[in-house]
């Protein structure tokens, strides 16, 4: 798995890498990376039960890190959103601000 | 971050090829009031907005045309399936099938490859939004000229009814929610979808 501690340590305290939420992001990015690739094997490799099985085991990684993230810090994409009240979609900072929601 | 849906955003089910409109609509794709072009644009324009409602304007209608640009993509697509050498010649599409065969290719109906220089991104919101008004009304005053019935020309009302209003937010310096002139944006923004229509 990557290391993103430099990554957070370049951000504002508020989501510095001490956060829960900089603690989940790193979560998801991690499952997210994995996804990414064994996805990309999958392309090549569509009968390969064992890159199924860890396909299963990073998409859960990945659905459990979004829900956590999400249940608690604003949608992550604009079909998440979860106020009644309010169109937090919207609400920076924005990731090429060092936002992460 | 983005991700992938496999379902195109308004169905494409064409029956039978005529590669002369596909040559018209290819300037949909890759010329120079295009999907790819107007996706650019929004994209690229993000960063220099000061305010949250147009980053994330900008970041939803730029998504969107990604999805535009993969159903004129398979437009043209299914408008050159299964051609005869006869079609091709007598259709005029000879010069893009040398070069791209049926493969598709951005550039526009007169064969001008994509650029860049279709769009502009100044860093000055004012600058920006009101480019993205004309680009989209280019784009609609196109699309009409090419297929002037079709519900296709309403995909586009939604992202200049925006533009009309962040361009009041901007220039007012009021956030979405102080935004009086709010509804002011959705008229103007009408009144400009029924100019074009009626051109």
């Amino acid at each position: 798995m990557i290391n993103s501690r430099n990554i957070y340590s370049q951000l504002p305290p508020s989501v510095g890498e001490s956060s829960e939420a900089a603690r989940i992001m790193q979560v998801l990015n991690q499952a997210s990376f994995a996804l990414d690739d064994v996805v990309l094997y999958l392309d090549t490799h569509p009968a390969d039960p064992d890159a199924l099985s860890y396909y299963q085991y990073v998409k859960n990684l990945r659905s459990q890190a979004m829900n956590a993230y999400t249940d608690q810090y604003g949608p992550l994409r604009n079909d998440q959103e979860r106020s009644t009240t309010n169109w937090t979609w919207i609400s920076g900072p924005w990731p090429w601000e060092g936002g992460m929601n | 971050m983005w991700t992938y849906e496999k379902r195109l955003q308004y169905p494409v089910n064409i029956k039978n090829p005529d590669p002369k409109l596909a040559q018209f609509i290819m300037s949909q794709y890759g010329g120079p009031d295009g999907e790819i072009g107007a996706s650019l644009r929004y994209l690229s324009q993000r960063y220099a907005m000061p305010y949250d409602v147009c980053k994330a304007t900008l970041t939803d209608i730029g998504t969107e045309e990604l999805a535009h640009m993969e159903i004129v993509a398979a437009i043209i697509h299914q408008l050159t399936r299964n051609l005869t050498p006869e079609q091709i010649v007598a259709s005029g599409f000879g010069p893009y099938y040398i070069d791209h065969t049926t493969g598709i290719w951005p550039q526009s109906s007169g064969g001008v490859p994509f650029s860049a220089c279709a769009f502009q991104s100044k860093g000055d919101a004012i600058t920006d939004l009101t480019e993205d008004l004309a680009a989209d009304g280019a784009l609609l005053h196109q699309r009409k000229k090419i297929l002037p019935h079709h519900k296709c020309f309403h995909l586009q009302c939604g992202s200049i009814c925006s533009f009309s209003i962040q361009l009041d937010i901007v220039r007012n310096g009021l956030s979405l929610y102080a935004c009086s002139d709010l509804f002011d944006g959705v008229v103007d923004c009408l009144i400009v979808s029924l100019r074009i229509s009626r051109a």
